[in-house]
């Protein structure tokens, strides 16, 4: 609930692809200009030829498409000297024509080379910078993920990379392009009648001017339709989410009456929002129009006083009509290429993050005893696989040598905080021989999930050691250690596909059957079956579709699959009630037996049997023992026990 | 569908009307500023005469504040009734999803619901802005340059005549599969999307199996759907550009050719020569806005018809019509129940062959494993579905002849999922009865045992709760439900194994201010704990869909062994 909180409130999240509506309400302008430039071109700039040829084409057409309007001067002149001159032999018109048409087909073809390439270009490059971006969230910690809301990291995907796409696809290339039109459009006014110039940059300067006045008073009404926006969205979310409960109270009247009401005021809002950002429109046309009105008229007196050419005047005309396009273009590539940029250097900051350090050199493999001697390669088939731990040891034959894994994990004054400056674990002292069971019981917060996090190494210590079969877990392969570690963690999370493949992502190689035995152990199958189409129902959005217990049971079965040496179950069974916990308690046996397990729970019942148990509170064990120990400290653990302490 | 969208402007018709006109004004304005220019150079500079020159200039300025004022009409017109159209919209998609059924709310999910009620709304309204002001403009910029253009030469407007439909069916040509590709593409985003969503929300679990690879192959699979349908539907638009521009062109050189030796021959005067070239312009400008509408288009559609598809919902559950209600007692009946929730799907019956009898008063436990039917069986009783198979019965009356609000207002029910909502608790305590008064409200929260707690607080019953009442621990909500349901004073009060986060003590003290406070009415309690049910009149047990065990909690103890199984699995453990 809590990331999509964040999703629907106001103007987070865009719709894809942005669409007309107000002016923005002021972009974030991004820090670093020049290198985030760079790096955005560097995703151009993988297709090199591509890239030159796409460059030479927009020069070309932009050229082109100013040669075009100049090259109707010398037809108009040859048409008036022949008129005013009363001509009667014809001139050809022809030649004056075909270069006409030539140059104009000329921007045509490349035109559509550049826009092929630079869609191309675009399209792929964002596809390669999607790629790394995904690539990098996965290999980045998970307190990276605990500091950036899912909604923060989406909108990298939906909103900045859209932007990105955008402004690679169009307006790099027309930003380009409209300098190039605007200096040479410029450039022949000036050739055509300085004088005539000097009037259209008076009259340029006013518009501009203006625009910038009313964009102002625009935005001011923009951020209240923002706040109007936000209001009735969030009424909607929690009204929707818990529309259940609304029903169940027959409070449906109320809630209508409450939306109407802020859907009524979001109305009035972004009308009078909307009404002044869209007067812009027509007010800035209309400018332009009177500009071209007082350059004709001007225009004209010059042709009848200063003996400007006709053909010159038609032109410059189109010139200065046109002179105000590029203008405004460039004004709004430019707001598109910055607010693009901005999202690029947000993307460019997840890519840059620093990732999960993994510079173990133990590996996991699959080994078997050959009397004595411990050898790298599988057991026959149809035997229970062993693994060992390949330690890099220079002394060693072949640079190695083999640890047997056996799932001896012990924790020496380990020391922990999500954030360096507030410990929750203080000098954790914990030790599982293999093929124990090691629980912890404490109230919610006291730091057990903690515990379990950095068994997988999910979070790094900041002192103490964790070692698993002697060998320091910072020293192990990341992949390695977690490939030998099975968890059936305390939010479950089930993936879009059917329940057969969230079972099988335990293990991406395991038969059906494998899995509806693994199903079976969990005790799922029976619910499974019941579901609309069995094994092949579908899961959607992460099981919103199965009942949290369900889920719990998909997880158990997942972790069945995956067969892993070690397993950590955290709170894995806490939406499970207690007789089904005990049906399962046969698989999970089966489950349990020859590993070492890590038991997280709220329900003793669920961890009386262990070995050993651990009373977290505070971030400190307060106890240690096995239940019968524990019970004859009379203690915490025995005030749990006998119901005269609650955990909360 | 068009017309389907246009007909939520109902209040706002004079803007819909007006908005059109004062777009075809403006633009038709516009338009005859190159006659004016026509006229500058024709009688003015040819003809050396400043005067024509500075009235043509006056008539110019006029023209241009002419265009200001309607254009700004347009924008007024435009802006009111699309943005009073998507309000409307939204307004009706909201009704209507207030009336959903929870077999309605579970086919579409919440998060689709919301969508549907946020962006989607967003997108139509932007499209019917647009397309009040696009459409309008270019259609009238197309029609009076063609007039123009026939008024000064008519022989010109002929070659355009003969242009047009050829310029028209090229672009037709290209965009008529840019509609489907176009989709394509949204359709692939929104598969890349749920892709990444997914990944972030199970980071832990991938990479607790050490799935990256597995994950990142799956992105791809999706990056590369998403830019190929991309690919594809742009490179088919960007066509577009090159094929106008090369008609245009052709019909330039065409107009130049015979207009020019039309001047020549002294048939036509050189400005008016220039004068059709800037409409061949406007109009080739404006057929390319057209097709660019018509792209927006794509998009709105697909949301229209995802907002009409919700509209468009028929409840699944029909209000019932009897009038004539019995005195509310709170007896309920099940008769040879049975239920699944999709009715035509290929899973099995969640619930079969369900009979028992609840009497007023009477206190009915409900116990069995995790997903047995439960909580499907208890929300048979205030409908929020329907039995697929035999009929449940409120104080003698099957609950699909009730009103349903009649129905709902009897029975008190605590969901599964607690839900508070922003507000007081004040606020939220009142949902139970919106008349109650501050006794019956203080004394329903000391039933639920929520008012030492509540006092606890500085501001007592005017504690703001945060959305989802995440400002309160698990117990106290549940507390505060309720006591939100009790005060409704209801003949039959359900409560969805809801004091599992309220820790023993407390919930023995419910349970006796049950038995001491609610002596009439029939209370239906799921729980997991057996010390909840153990003192109940009647115990169902639940197992694979059907009642395995119906009895008191002695008799089950000595008869049923999934009861026993039940017992014995919570007895060393949290024990009393």
């Amino acid at each position: 609930m809590a990331e999509t909180k964040t999703k629907y409130n106001g103007s987070t999240e865009q719709p894809k692809g942005g669409g007309p509506g107000g002016p923005r309400g002021g972009f974030s302008k991004p820090k670093n200009l020049r290198a985030t430039l760079l790096r955005m071109f560097g995703y151009l700039a993988r297709r090199p030829v591509m890239l030159v040829a796409a460059l030479i084409s927009v020069v070309v057409s932009s050229i082109a498409g100013v040669a075009g309007t100049y090259a109707l001067r010398p037809i108009i002149n040859d048409l008036t000297d022949a008129v005013t001159a009363g001509q009667s032999v014809l001139p050809s018109l022809v030649p004056g024509i075909a270069r006409l048409v030539g140059v104009y087909m000329l921007m045509a073809l490349c035109t559509y080379v550049q826009s092929n390439l630079m869609a191309q270009l675009a399209q792929k490059g964002c596809n390669q910078m999607r790629k790394d971006l995904f690539n990098k969230l996965q290999e980045l910690p998970l307190n990276y993920f605990d500091r950036h809301t899912h909604g923060e990291l989406m909108s990298r995907f939906t909103n900045d990379s859209d932007n990105v796409q955008m402004a690679l696809e169009q307006s790099m290339v027309q930003l380009l392009s409209s300098a190039i039109t605007f200096v040479s459009t410029v450039v022949m006014m000036i050739y055509l009648n300085a004088l005539l110039f000097l009037v259209t940059v008076v009259l340029l300067a006013v518009i501009i001017f203006l625009f910038k006045k009313l964009g102002g008073i625009s935005r001011q009404y923009y951020r209240k339709q923002q706040s109007a926006l936000g209001e009735v969205n969030g009424c909607i979310q929690e009204n929707i989410e818990g529309l259940k409960v609304v029903k169940a109270f027959t409070h449906e009247e109320a809630m209508r009456t409450e939306f109407r009401e802020l859907n009524e005021n979001y109305r009035s809002a972004a009308t009078t929002a909307t009404v002044y950002s869209s007067i812009i429109m027509p007010i800035n046309a209309q400018l332009t129009n009177v500009g071209y009105a007082i350059t004709a008229a001007i225009g004209g007196a010059l042709a009848i006083f200063a003996g400007f050419d006709v053909g010159g005047l038609v032109s410059f005309l189109t010139y200065s009509r046109q002179i105000s396009q590029p203008d405004s273009q460039i004004s709004m590539q430019m707001t598109t290429m910055l607010s693009a940029m901005a999202g690029a250097e947000r993307i460019f900051e997840v890519m840059d993050a620093e990732p999960e350090v993994d510079d173990g050199k133990v590996t996991l493999v699959q080994a078997h005893w050959e009397g004595d001697a411990l050898l790298e390669g599988k057991e026959p088939e149809g035997q229970r696989q062993h693994w060992a731990w390949k330690v890099p040891d220079e002394s060693a034959e072949g640079g190695f040598r083999l640890v047997d894994l056996r799932g001896d994990v012990r924790f020496h004054d380990v020391c922990f905080g999500y954030v360096p400056e507030k410990e929750v674990l203080h000098h954790i002292d914990v030790y599982a021989k293999p093929g124990q069971k090691i629980a912890f019981v404490g109230s919610t917060g006291a730091g057990k999930t903690t515990i379990t996090n950095l068994i997988n190494r999910f979070y790094e210590i900041q002192s103490g050691q964790i070692t698993y079969d002697g060998i320091d877990v910072r020293d192990i392969q990341k992949d390695s250690l977690r490939h030998s570690l099975g968890a059936v963690l305390q939010d479950t999370h089930l993936f879009t596909g059917t329940v057969m493949d969230n079972i099988r992502y335990g293990r991406l190689d395991a038969t059906d059957e494998e899995c509806i035995a693994a199903a079976k152990a969990a005790n799922a199958h029976s619910f499974i079956r019941r579901l609309p189409n069995g094994y092949q129902t579908m899961v959607t959005g992460d099981g919103a579709n199965l009942y949290q217990g369900q889920r719990q049971l998909l997880a158990i079965a997942r972790a069945a699959v995956a067969d892993p040496p070690v397993l950590v179950l955290d709170e894995a069974t806490s939406s499970i009630d207690t007789r089904t916990e005990a049906l399962i308690s046969r698989g999970m046996d089966t489950l349990m037996s020859n590993r070492t397990v890590f038991v997280i729970a709220h329900r003793l019942s669920t961890v009386r049997n262990s070995n050993a148990i651990a009373v977290i509170e505070g971030g400190e064990i307060m106890e240690k023992g096995s239940h019968q120990e524990l019970l004859d400290l009379k203690g915490r653990y025995y005030q749990l026990y006998t119901g005269q302490f609650q955990l909360t | 569908m068009i017309r389907r969208i246009f007909s939520y402007a109902r209040q706002y018709r004079r803007q819909v009307i007006l908005a059109p006109i004062s777009v075809i004004l403006e633009t038709s304005g516009e338009l005859v500023l190159p006659l004016l220019m026509a006229a500058i150079i024709d009688r003015g500079i040819l003809a050396g005469n400043l005067s024509v020159v500075i009235r043509m200039g006056v008539y110019m300025l006029l023209l241009a504040v002419f265009s200001v004022i309607t254009g700004a009409g347009g924008a007024k017109f435009g802006a009111e009734a699309a943005i009073g159209l998507g309000a409307n919209l939204r307004q009706h998609e909201f009704e209507q999803i207030s009336k959903f059924s929870f077999a309605d709310i579970d086919r579409f999910s919440s998060a689709s619901l919301i969508t549907r009620l946020t962006n989607d709304i967003t997108n139509i309204q932007n499209f019917v802005m647009m397309c009040i002001r696009m459409v309008f403009r270019t259609l009238t910029q197309v029609i009076v340059a063609l007039v123009v253009v026939f008024v000064l030469e008519w022989r010109m407007g002929i070659i355009m005549v003969i242009a047009m439909p050829i310029l028209a069916a090229l672009v037709g040509f290209i965009m008529v599969k840019c509609h489907k590709l176009f989709e394509r593409m949204q359709q692939k985003i929104d598969e890349l999307n749920e892709k990444i969503q997914e990944d972030l929300v199970g980071i832990r679990v991938v990479k607790a199996y050490v799935r990256e690879n597995h994950e990142e192959e799956k992105f791809q699979v999706a990056n590369n759907a998403f830019t190929k349908a991309g690919l594809a539907a742009v490179l088919r638009i960007i066509a577009l550009n090159p094929v106008m521009m090369t008609g245009m062109t052709i019909v330039n050189a065409l107009v130049l050719y015979f207009g020019g030796h039309m001047v020549l021959s002294g048939a036509m005067e050189v400005g008016t020569l220039s004068s059709v070239l800037t409409y061949i312009f406007n109009i080739l400008i404006s057929v390319m806005m057209l097709a660019m509408a018509l792209l927006q288009y794509v998009r709105a559609s697909a949301c229209a018809r995802r907002v009409f598809e919700v509209i468009d919902t028929e409840p699944a559950i029909e209000d019932g019509t009897v009038a004539d209600l019995p005195a509310p007692r709170g007896r309920v009946e099940f008769r040879n129940v049975a239920f699944k929730y999709n009715a035509t799907g290929s899973g099995d019956d969640v619930l079969t062959d369900v009979s028992f009898v609840a009497q007023p008063g009477q206190m009915v436990a409900i116990v069995g494993g995790t997903g047995v039917g439960k909580s499907s069986l208890v929300n048979l009783i205030p409908r929020f579905y329907d039995v697929t198979g035999g009929s449940v019965l409120l104080d003698g009356m099957d609950v699909r002849d009730y009103p349903l609000e009649q129905l709902r207002a009897r029975i008190g029910m605590v969901l599964q999922s607690n839900i508070l909502f922003s507000g007081t608790i004040r606020e939220n305590l009142l949902w139970g009865d919106p008349n109650a008064t501050e006794e019956q409200m203080n004394q329903a929260a000391k039933e639920a045992q929520a008012y030492d707690f509540i006092m606890s607080f500085p501001n007592g019953f005017d504690t703001h709760l945060e959305q989802g009442g995440v400002n309160v621990s698990g117990g106290q909500k549940q507390r505060l439900c309720i006591a939100r349901a009790m005060l409704r004073k209801p003949a039959v009060l359900i409560l969805d194994d809801s004091t599992s986060a309220v820790d023993s003590a407390t919930e023995a003290l419910i349970r006796q201010s049950f038995r001491d406070n609610l002596k009439d009415t029939t209370v239906i309690l799921i729980a997991q704990r057996i010390s909840s049910v153990e003192h109940a009149d009647q115990i169902l047990v639940l197992d694979d869909g059907t009642i395995a065990g119906h009895g008191t909690h002695a008799e089950l103890m000595a008869n049923n062994a999934i009861y026993q199984e039940i017992y014995w699995s919570q007895q060393e453990g949290v024990q009393q």
